[in-house]
């Protein structure tokens, strides 16, 4: 990924920066310059909206066989979350075992390293998710 | 009302390893170790987290438990001996990840383990500067690190990772900041030259003319010019590179166990560097009560001391501790991994086409 690319995307990966539509109040990660419900009513009222990062489990996989940047982590746990404000997110589930995890569960954002090119290249950093003790 | 503290954060990776599983690996007698350096455990950070991570998750709690809108701070400072960029600032991240940035001036810091309380110094020093030449109402300082011992070195009994941020600003102070002084020397007692893994120390040479001398004269300077005496102070906290030099120091200087038993935390989670002393004192802003006084004093190697003298306020008690963890309850919560674990996770491990 270049740089600019992933810097474009700062505010999605480190804030969960989506969008809320002004006309129904719906709210989407990452963000929509339309409502899929409003369609043209909301061109113009599609502003800027912050998650909390509070969610819950919807369901989740073990990942065994996973990218090689992440060998030292496997095997690690990636979830489809269901956002306390709507919308769904992927993220991985870090600090804990996959016994651990289960769908109902109770998950908060935490900032975490995502990766890296290389050894000297850039750092990227962003969302993650962890359960609630 | 005096500039102090608004409202603070902590964070302690949740990994631990025992002097006990270390000892094993290189055929000492790490419970003997763990004993003699007063540490049960020490945090590790876990694969994806370094000092940018501890101090985000730092500068985000310390920010929940406030109502401070994040662009109306005027500065962050971090200080760390182990920033991931040589070159690219981690105050420009966490700026960033607090909604704090672009209106702000930051900075990263080095001074071994004290470079978080130069941060706070500096912080203070721009909210007390005239507002109409420096319009900054708000400042933040971090200390975090995620420090490493050689394998096999005394210094991985105690090198953890963890990290502490303080808001600083004149309204709705916490913990008024009385009096802060400084002692430092050119006494080369550990280090780390550039591109080198690991810090070397000058062994016995990091004691007296060192941490003692330098935490004690802080110490005696501030407490002098306050006309306070060791028995005058709710709470004491000094910097911890492991759990006996501070047990020493306080006795040396006067403090009873009690006094510095709130802010001593080496002993659980091992020496955080940067965040050492200052989880030391957010350890007691946990359970201050107003009217307290506290002195609390770190240390940094090459070397330095940072004294602060602190009163805590009546705000302390409409101060929303609850939005996040304390430093008790989070040092409490551990996930136990063994030497080998650790070394893939602290990246000891050489892999293949490194």
């Amino acid at each position: 990924m270049s740089v600019a690319r992933f810097w474009r995307k700062q505010d999605q990966r480190y804030n969960l920066m989506g969008t809320e539509c002004q006309v129904c109040g719906r709210k989407f990660f990452p963000n929509k310059s339309m409502c899929p419900v409003c369609h043209r009513k909301s061109i113009g009222k599609m502003n800027k909206y912050q998650f909390s990062g509070n969610g819950i489990v919807e369901s989740y996989t073990v990942v065994h066989a996973g990218m090689p940047q992440y060998r030292s982590q496997v095997p690690y746990i990636l979830a489809y979350i269901l956002l306390e404000e709507g919308d769904h997110i992927l993220g991985q589930i870090v600090d804990c075992d996959p016994e651990d995890v289960d769908i109902g569960k109770k998950v908060e954002m935490v900032f975490r390293k995502l990766g890296q090119e290389g050894r000297s290249g850039t750092i990227y950093y962003g969302y993650k998710f962890r359960t609630i003790l | 009302m005096r500039s102090g503290i608004v409202s603070y954060g902590t964070y302690i990776p949740r990994y631990r390893i025992t002097p006990k599983d270390i000892g094993r690996v290189w055929g000492q007698d790490g419970v003997m170790m763990g004993k003699s350096l007063n540490i049960r455990a020490k945090s590790v950070p876990a694969p994806d987290e370094d000092t940018i991570t501890i101090s985000v998750m730092a500068a985000r709690r310390a920010m929940k438990r406030s109502n401070v809108e994040p662009s109306s701070i005027g500065a962050i400072f971090v200080g760390s001996e182990s920033h991931p960029y040589a070159v690219k600032p981690t105050a420009t991240i966490v700026s960033e990840a607090i909604g704090a940035a672009p209106d702000l001036t930051a900075a990263d810091l080095e001074f071994a383990c004290k470079a978080g309380t130069a941060g706070m110094q500096a912080a203070l020093g721009l909210i007390e500067a005239p507002n109409e030449q420096i319009p900054i109402d708000y400042a933040m300082s971090i200390g975090a690190d995620t420090s490493q011992g050689a394998p096999g070195n005394a210094l991985e009994y105690s090198a953890s990772a963890g990290g502490v941020a303080f808001l600083f600003g004149k309204k709705d102070v916490i913990a008024s900041v009385d009096l802060t002084m400084s002692y430092t020397t050119d006494t080369p007692d550990f280090w780390r030259r550039e591109g080198m893994k690991y810090p070397s120390h000058a062994e016995r040479f990091t004691g007296k003319p060192a941490y003692f001398r330098h935490v004690q004269k802080a110490a005696e300077k501030v407490m002098n010019r306050m006309g306070m005496e060791p028995k005058d102070y709710d709470h004491a906290t000094f910097h911890q590179p492991n759990g006996k030099f501070p047990l020493n120091i306080a006795r040396k200087l006067g403090f009873t166990k009690d006094q510095i038993s709130a802010g001593l935390w080496t002993p659980e989670i091992g020496n955080t560097y940067s965040g050492s002393m200052m989880i030391g004192l957010a350890g007691i802003l946990d359970i201050a009560r107003p009217g307290e006084k506290i002195l609390a004093v770190s240390y940094g190697s090459g070397a330095g001391s940072d004294a602060f003298n602190l009163t805590v306020t009546d705000n302390i008690l409409s101060f929303d501790l609850g939005r996040s963890i304390t430093v008790k309850e989070e040092a409490k919560i551990g996930r136990y991994i063994d030497y080998s674990v650790y070394l893939k996770f602290r990246e000891k491990i050489k892999m293949e086409g490194e």
